[in-house]
């Protein structure tokens, strides 16, 4: 039930860098440089100068954008790195959304905050080639050699004689002929960026603000019928029985009928599907069906045994190690002080909020897809394994997704419609209820830490143990459900014991924004905080201890730059005005934690107040330092990531939970799922501290240590350690 | 049943059955697909649309109830006075990130500003209930103090 996916994984599978390294290494940069521009593409008589760029005689230069909108803003910021080594001016983009297409376009998801790494030598090699050949199409005209020609906002300039051509009357001049080398073609100097680093509107605002469609569920095509998908509860159980008749009865309804579905948890499940000329009356006949759903083994399933188990398992042996250093005994009866705790942390659902949903047309053997995912190529595939057809026959049209948070990577919902459009015969928009969602989740796997550390009497932490309990079957973990040796801050520590056992599960599970980290984080850096705390330590200067005097640690894919960490620590030290907390109000506290994952290294502080009467917590503010290396793309984009990042860590902290019970999830809305609003959202400030490394991504990495900050602000407001999630305020109460 | 519908200043003729809510025959039936759907129980806000200027969440308000309110959906928000105002200070801070509830966003904003003028962030708390799960809410609540003529503090 692990889903193969292109994201970070701790245990097990490639890692994110693994990955990104094969991408880059291993061809990453497909340059088709002779496609013709696509049938029915908009500007007529335009150019394609590669399977990326078309420059239109009037100027305007069409850019595609390869990878999925989910809301972290690719659709503009890939383009303009392109835009930029081009030198187009940026009101002259147009921009087009891509169809899945490996063979133009190589890896095409969203996850793991990888695109902007993943992408950025390789489009600015784009637009560097494309702008190279509008330049020798001007040269040649000229009669004059390359190197005497600049560009400017989409013109070639011959500098001594100061004679311009404009892209638009020169890329027809490039139609048959070959792209240079890219390896020969320099690349701009970020000093004279003038698209990259500006902060850029996303391209598509205006359509959003005015309603326009753009998400998948907007999709229309003629004839087409609309569906609804009932699955038991029970992950993967069998329909027993439907009354198929009586929702047959129902007032535009077309077609009713069973699915038997596979056994893969990531696939086509077992179900009952109607189809209706209205998505209402395909949603009012599934209420008459009165599905029921045969036994299944996994019924028996709970959080409450979940529980149980974990604790069990923390009185045993652990069943595997991860990591050894040092003599953590010996070093526990050596220390100062010691502490032991006890911490866990729920499933949680993804719940973007536009519901599942595909619209699919198969006809002739070949079906078209137009689906908001984030994983078009695996779809692909599971979709034709499924439906016993060639990938070579499936187009997938990428629509705009109204969320994403890496549910969409799994392609349930896909294959669901794919199968019951050829089922029905005619286009058929599937779309999911928002309970479907919250009942047919990958959910992001619950866990459990018991910790042991001591400190010496001079503030270092000389002992980390740490029994992870988690999921999975015999010894292979469940999707996002591991943690790997170098979790901090074992490396930091002299003596450091990690190991792990395993509960069997049958919920599916998957990664969800800023996988393990966003478990990991809270609880390493709330047991760092306990260890402070029994150190009589500055939580803050305890931290900058810990990461040392070593600017890197350890080599390769897990090397760990504690010197970027200590400057991310600084810097929001002085945002936060730290120094000063002892001046708040009483029942007001500060707490701090940082993490680094996905590339990016994150310190952010969090100011909270409880009111003693009811233990209710309110969030002042949170301050946030980031290091992404040298180059932010689009400020503008930026800027959003991080602050909806930071709340997204609140919503977890605060009040989100997936509970197991009888085998099915017990949450089915955001009525007893909630999500944060606005009078609970506090000023989000956020600083980038620049350094002199590869440009790295935004999506995630910035939700991981809110999560804890919170919490060590409350045991800062009220001396209250908060070692379960969702926080419960009870606890809080004076 | 057929219902003669005033949306967006126009009568249109909806044939559902009526318990139809009013989302789903504005987006199935008459092809008006601004308003969202997200949670199906008045929970998101997705869907809002205005019902003789009010915000109100059509995914639980039967089309039978409509009657001849007038009813605004996002997509005639550009001809009006306030919601132009608010569109625009949208774009103008880049609010969205993946966008699906800023139609829903906009609607309970330009309701809001159309009875409160200058609303205090008290204001803006009380009213603005709808759910961005991309967490845009610093930049809705400057959007709002723009479109207000408000200083801009986020």
């Amino acid at each position: 039930m692990t889903l193969e996916l292109p994201i970070v994984e701790r245990n097990g599978g490639a890692s994110r860098r693994d990955l990104l390294k094969a991408s880059v290494i291993g061809g990453g940069l497909v340059l088709s440089f002779s496609i013709a521009p696509k049938a029915g593409a908009a500007g007529a008589g335009a150019q394609a100068l590669n399977a990326y760029v078309r420059v239109a005689p009037d100027g305007i230069v069409t850019i595609m954008g390869k990878n999925p909108e989910i809301g972290q803003g690719i659709k503009t910021s890939l383009p303009m790195i392109i835009a930029e080594e081009m030198d187009v001016a940026w009101e002259n983009v147009r921009i087009e959304q891509a169809d899945c297409d490996p063979k133009l376009y190589g890896s095409q998801f969203a996850g793991g905050s990888l695109a902007t790494p993943m992408n950025w030598d390789d489009l600015r090699k784009v637009g560097a080639v494309a702008r190279a050949m509008l330049v020798s199409a001007a040269a040649t005209a000229w009669n004059c050699p390359s190197g005497e020609c600049k560009t400017d906002a989409g013109h070639v300039i011959h500098v001594a004689t100061g004679r311009k051509a404009a892209y638009g009357a020169l890329a027809g001049q490039c139609a048959g002929v070959a792209a240079p080398d890219p390896k020969t073609i320099p690349l701009k100097n970020a000093k004279d960026y003038k698209i990259v680093g500006k902060a850029k509107p996303q391209y598509d605002t205006k359509k959003i603000v005015t309603g326009q469609p753009l998400f998948g569920i907007d999709v229309r095509v003629p004839g087409m019928l609309y569906a609804t998908y009932e699955k038991a509860p029970v992950f993967g159980a069998k329909v027993a029985s439907a009354n198929l008749d009586a929702a047959r009865g129902v007032k535009g309804v077309k077609k009713v009928f069973v699915v038997d579905g596979t056994t893969n948890l990531s696939g086509l499940l077992p179900g009952v599907a109607v189809v209706a000329d209205s998505w209402w009356a395909a949603r009012k006949a599934r209420n008459q069906l009165n599905t029921q759903w045969a036994d299944h083994p996994t019924s028996k399933q709970s959080s409450a045994g979940f529980n149980a188990r974990a604790a069990e398992l923390a009185a045993s042996p652990p069943q595997m190690n991860l990591r050894k250093d040092g003599d953590v005994d010996a070093a526990l009866k050596g220390a100062a002080r010691t502490v032991e705790a006890a911490y866990s942390y729920p499933f949680l659902a993804h719940t973007p909020l536009e519901p599942q949903n595909t619209t699919a047309h198969f006809k002739d053997g070949k079906l078209e897809i137009w689906a908001p995912t984030q994983n078009p190529q695996p779809g692909r595939q599971l979709v034709a394994a499924t439906l016993g057809i060639k990938v070579d026959d499936i187009t997938v049209h990428m629509t705009r997704c109204g969320g994403g948070f890496g549910r969409r990577l799994s392609n349930d919902y896909m294959v669901e419609a794919a199968w019951i459009a050829r089922e029905a015969g005619v286009p058929v928009k599937l779309l999911w209820t928002r309970e479907d969602d919250m009942r047919h989740d990958y959910y992001r796997p619950a866990g459990y830490h018991y910790f042991k550390g001591g400190v010496d009497d001079k503030g270092n932490i000389v002992a980390w143990q740490d029994h992870f309990v988690t999921f999975g079957e015999g010894e292979k973990l469940a999707s996002s459900a591991g943690m790997g040796g170098t979790e901090f801050p074992s490396r930091f520590v002299p003596n450091c014991k990690i190991d792990q056992s395993i509960i069997p599960l049958s919920v599916p599970t998957g990664p969800l924004r800023a996988p393990g980290s966003n478990a990991l984080a809270f609880v390493n850096q709330s047991f760092i905080d306990e260890l402070a705390i029994a150190a009589k330590a500055d939580p803050l200067a305890f931290r900058m201890k810990l990461l040392g005097d070593a600017p890197l640690v350890g080599a390769g894919p897990s090397a760990y730059n504690a010197g970027r960490m200590k400057g991310v620590l600084a810097a929001v030290e002085k945002m936060s005005g730290w120094a000063g907390r002892s001046k708040l109000p009483k029942g007001t506290g500060m707490g701090v934690a940082f993490h680094y994952s996905h590339a990016g290294y994150f310190a952010e502080v969090v100011q909270a107040t409880v009111t003693p009467a009811t233990g209710a917590i309110k969030v002042d503010k949170v301050w946030i330092a980031a290091d992404v290396g040298r180059q932010i793309v689009n400020p503008a984009g930026a800027l959003n990531q991080v602050q909806g990042a930071a709340l997204e860590g609140l919503s977890h902290a605060l009040y989100q939970k997936i509970t197991i019970e009888g085998g099915a999830a017990k949450q089915s809305n955001f009525g007893d799922y909630p999500l944060l609003r606005m009078a609970a959202a506090p000023p989000v400030e956020v600083k980038f501290v620049i350094t002199d490394y590869p440009p790295t991504g935004l999506g995630e990495p910035a939700l991981p240590p809110v999560i804890p900050a919170l919490t060590n602000a409350i045991f800062a407001a009220t001396g209250k350690r908060i070692r379960d999630l969702p926080i419960d305020t009870k606890q809080l109460k004076a | 049943m057929a219902y003669k519908l005033n949306v967006n200043g126009k009568v249109l003729e909806a044939d559902v059955d009526p318990d139809t809510p009013l989302l789903w025959a504005l987006r199935d039936t008459l092809g008006i697909l601004g308003p969202k759907f997200g949670c199906g129980v008045a929970q998101c806000g997705a869907c809002t649309v205005h019902i003789d200027g009010k915000a109100t969440r059509s995914c639980v308000y039967p089309v039978s109830a409509v009657g001849d309110k007038q009813v605004a959906t996002i997509e005639a928000m550009e001809h009006h006075p306030i919601g132009k105002k608010v569109q625009a200070a949208w774009m103008d801070l880049d609010v969205a990130q993946c966008g699906y509830c800023q139609p829903g966003q906009i609607m309970a904003a330009t309701a809001l500003l159309a009875k409160t003028p200058k609303p205090t962030d008290a204001d803006i708390d009380s009213a603005m209930t709808n759910i961005c799960r991309c967490a845009t809410y610093t930049r809705i609540r400057a959007a709002i103090k723009q479109a207000s003529g408000q200083k801009v503090t986020a």
